[in-house]
């Protein structure tokens, strides 16, 4: 099964028009369609064809913003998006490889409704649903909920004490919170339902379980009212910038998203989250890292750089961003894409500088050039997401052994 | 008659998780499986069938303090099955239960608008409360209401995803890229909400969906329930199916409205309501007392009789006599998380009435649940019961029915193809779908063509 399995893994994270902030100004862009079906249908359509492990799809609970802490009242750029899950759900039926990974704010949220909300799109994906969890710590979005309120931050302050607790609080309830969607998609046993006529059973109740979880932030007492998903435990991702959420990552994801900017930092990276996995008692269990890049993809180096350049002209700003932005030919890019995973990277997720231009290239010259070289798939080599990953299906936490 | 002849609504509500469902039928298929959605909700849309109805609980049902093993257990999350089934259906509306408890109205907003959004139009929100402890136990909110707030708390729910969903007017995104103007209007989707229950702001992260707001349905039977769905439901899912309850249900509801400045045409009565179908009544009814049979079994006998005595009676036979003790009047603690037990206002005189109905006609336990049980409401030759659902909307007894098969989720492929065709020939049903959206075929106006001022505020 493992010798199978694609060297590299490639996702590629979906938000609006594209990554750059001025993408949707582009002739082949879309801007009129971002809230219709047929726009996200088309894109991970597109995904799929060039065989890509899986699609995330952004999200947030307030308008989206230039600035991490609060809104900007930009009216030049896109504004406005749909439930990502929602998305997901909607795409799942009309694509049958792909695995598909919706953003969820784990600091406002329901884990009983996203629990279920996840295992219902592996049920209607027929296992190839994922989860990415975020926090929020922004004033503006809490206030949009109203249950809790969040000092006031500003990106420099985020080394002070003060904030370091805020968001190592928020991790901490992420991890809580990644812990009962588990529990819950464990709540039932695969065999549960019996549908026994002589003794008019519909269920075994034995196979059924309470989770009882019980946390600082909330308790939660199960079960689930979805029978266990296909996949048993759908794949939870996490993006990770530093120390906090590499623990979110070693503790709680099978997938980790992080974002350096050369070999040397991936392979530090990759070592930290390691001891975070180790620390938490999962030092056998396979955990992705995957390199985040930002990718302007041309013909002509010279092509890429100048559309980068366009763009951040029309947008009046130079486009600054977490993870390292790439610009150049899908050759250049795999060599990159080489030397990372060298330093322990086991894929990459990509984000298309604009989507309707950086993703057909990722599918059409990107993945031809990493199959030449032998290092990405030639045709889908399982039918779930778990099983693109190589992630065997686990057994459930509660079944009497 | 010199009135016209109205036309008949049609909905399927999806075989839900208490004994209507038969399970143990060889027919019956999966209730989790995404294929048996798409079967049943691909059967609706050939039949031209309203929409498809999806009820939701959000705790395991619980007697006797374990989890309720008799019924089909086990649902998909309502949004997320309802959105997959718009990738696989192009005019059915999708109406969900969402529960206004358990849930924030920021999130619950972006949800229905996303779902509006991503069917072309076609989102519709059942909204429910719920009061209890034992359902809260499974979120972070905990908690419960007072019941007496659980109104108040759906009241002002309703009032704040309406703020939301009218934050954005329509005409904000204008995309142009020459001028590099996305948005017309940076301060798009701005609301402020201070209330009992709801104090937020900020903007909504939704643009308006094509039908502004997603179609609201409510199911409440109390005079509060009802006034709630007077002042502002599109449409009540009541449990009123018969001729004479369901014209009594119809008439007091619609004679509401007036106070609120609305036509009688704005709210419409959709019962639920059961049927089986034959090739001669006669048949139709030996069937339907077959199913009425599958519907109970011994074991499901002693528990109904249970909601009633609120005691374990596990010791009874359910082919035997009903139980000489009296039921405990105590707090109601057999069953939990189902509302059936609080229609046993008077368990002693429930019980009393059983018992000699049951001596009179030598009943056992079980033949006593099966013959107090609900009957289906429509039974016969498609002819028959074409005629009768026609007979019932043209009598005001109610504007359509939503139909809940028994068996899943091939229990509607009959009456598709047998009832729906002669409803057609009586032109009391539409033979192709009209409009675009939900409203559309409901026959209700977009919000934003609804007067200003014409609605109370709560």
């Amino acid at each position: 099964m493992s010798s199978s399995l694609s060297p590299l893994h490639l996702a590629v994270a979906l938000d609006g028009a594209g990554w750059h902030p001025a993408a949707w100004r582009e002739p082949i862009a879309r801007p009129g369609e971002l809230f219709t079906a047929r726009y996200w249908a088309d894109l991970v359509a597109e995904a799929e064809r060039g065989l890509l492990d899986f699609v995330t799809i952004e999200d947030g609970l307030g308008l989206q913003s230039s600035s991490l802490t609060e809104p900007d009242g930009r009216a030049d750029q896109v504004r406005g998006r749909l439930d990502a899950v929602l998305i997901a759900a909607r795409v799942a039926p009309l694509t049958r490889h792909i695995g598909i990974v919706p953003t969820a704010v784990t600091t406002h949220t329901e884990p009983f409704h996203l629990s279920k909300a996840i295992a219902t799109l592996d049920y209607v994906s027929s296992g190839r649903a994922g989860l990415r969890v975020q926090i929020s710590a922004r004033q503006n979005e809490a206030a949009h909920f109203g249950r809790r309120t969040f000092p006031p931050f500003r990106l420099e302050d985020y080394g002070t004490p003060a904030v370091q607790e805020v968001v190592g609080d928020l991790f901490d309830e992420a991890a809580d919170y990644v812990e009962v969607v588990r529990r819950l998609w464990d709540s039932w046993e695969d065999d549960a339902e019996i549908r026994d006529a002589a003794t008019g059973r519909f269920i075994d109740r034995e196979k059924l379980h309470y989770i009882d979880f019980e946390g600082p932030h909330f308790r939660v007492k199960g079960p689930s009212i979805t029978p266990r998903p296909p996949q048993g435990q759908p794949v939870v991702t996490a993006l990770a910038h530093e120390t906090i959420p590499y623990r979110l990552v070693g503790r709680a994801a099978d997938v980790g998203y992080v974002t350096p900017f050369d070999a040397g930092q991936a392979r530090a990276i990759v070592a930290e989250v390691r001891g975070e996995q180790v620390s938490a008692g999962r030092g056998d269990e396979l955990v992705h890292v995957f390199g985040d890049l930002v990718v302007f993809l041309d013909d002509d180096p010279a092509e890429a750089v100048a559309r980068r350049e366009r763009l951040d002209g029309l947008a009046g700003y130079e486009y600054k961003s977490d993870a390292l932005i790439f610009a150049g030919t899908a050759a250049q890019l795999a060599d990159l894409l080489e030397e990372l995973a060298s330093a322990g990277l086991s894929g990459f997720r990509l984000r298309p500088a604009v989507a309707g231009h950086d993703l057909p290239a990722i599918t059409q010259k990107l993945v031809p050039e990493l199959q030449r070289r032998g290092v990405f798939r030639q045709s889908y080599e399982a039918d779930t997401l778990r099983g693109l990953l190589g992630l065997s299906r686990p057994a459930n936490r509660y079944a009497a052994v | 008659m010199s009135k016209p002849l109205k036309q008949v609504h049609l909905a399927a509500h999806f075989p839900g998780v208490n004994n209507t469902t038969v399970w143990s039928d060889p027919k019956a298929g999966s209730h989790i499986e995404f294929s048996s959605f798409v079967h049943f909700a691909q059967t609706a849309e050939r039949a031209k069938f309203d929409f498809l109805f999806l009820a939701e609980g959000l705790r395991l049902r619980e007697q006797g303090g374990k989890i309720y093993d008799l019924d089909v257990v086990g649902r998909p999350d309502t949004f997320t099955i309802l959105t997959a089934l718009a990738a696989v259906t192009e005019h059915l509306g999708l109406t969900g239960t969402i529960n206004s408890t358990f849930n924030e109205p920021y999130e619950v907003a972006r949800q229905f608008a996303s779902l509006d959004h991503l069917s072309d139009g076609r989102a519709a929100w059942n909204v429910v409360t719920s009061w209890d402890a034992f359902t809260g136990e499974n979120f972070r909110r905990g908690g419960f209401l007072p019941q007496d707030e659980r109104y108040s708390r759906a009241k002002e729910f309703l009032q704040t995803t309406s703020e939301l969903f009218d934050s954005w007017r329509g005409d904000e995104i204008l995309a142009d890229r020459q001028t590099g103007t996305f948005l017309r209007d940076a301060k798009a989707g701005a609301f402020v909400h201070s209330g009992q229950h709801f104090d937020i702001e900020g903007q909504f992260n939704v643009p308006r969906s094509p039908q502004g707001r997603p179609v609201i349905f409510q199911a409440g039977d109390s005079d509060e329930g009802r006034e709630f769905a007077a002042s502002t439901a599109d449409a009540i899912f009541s449990r009123y199916a018969t001729l004479k309850e369901g014209q009594e249900f119809y008439t007091d509801v619609k004679g509401r409205l007036a106070k609120y400045g609305r036509e009688p045409q704005e709210l419409l009565i959709l019962p639920a309501a059961t049927f089986v179908l034959g090739e001669t009544d006669a048949e139709a009814e030996e069937l339907a007392r077959e199913v009425r049979r599958q519907q109970v079994s011994g074991a499901t006998a002693i528990k109904h009789l249970e909601f009633v005595w609120n005691r374990d009676l596990s010791g009874y036979d359910p082919d035997g006599p009903l139980p000489d003790i009296d039921p405990d009047l105590g707090e109601h603690t057999v069953s939990r998380g189902r509302a059936q037990v609080r229609m046993y206002r008077d368990p002693l005189a429930t019980a009393r009435e059983w018992r000699e109905r049951a001596e009179a006609n030598n009943w056992s336990i079980r033949d006593l649940v099966i013959e107090t049980g609900n009957r289906q409401n429509f039974v016969g030759t498609p002819a028959t019961v074409a005629a009768t659902i026609n007979d019932y909307v043209q009598a005001d007894a109610s504007d359509g029915f939503i139909l809940a098969p028994h068996i899943t989720p091939g229990g509607l492929d009959t009456f598709a193809d047998t009832v729906v065709p002669l409803l057609q020939e009586r032109g009391v049903y539409r033979t192709e779908y009209e409009g675009t959206t939900l409203r559309d075929r409901l026959g209700l106006a977009h919000p934003d063509t609804v007067k200003a001022g014409e609605r109370a505020a709560s």
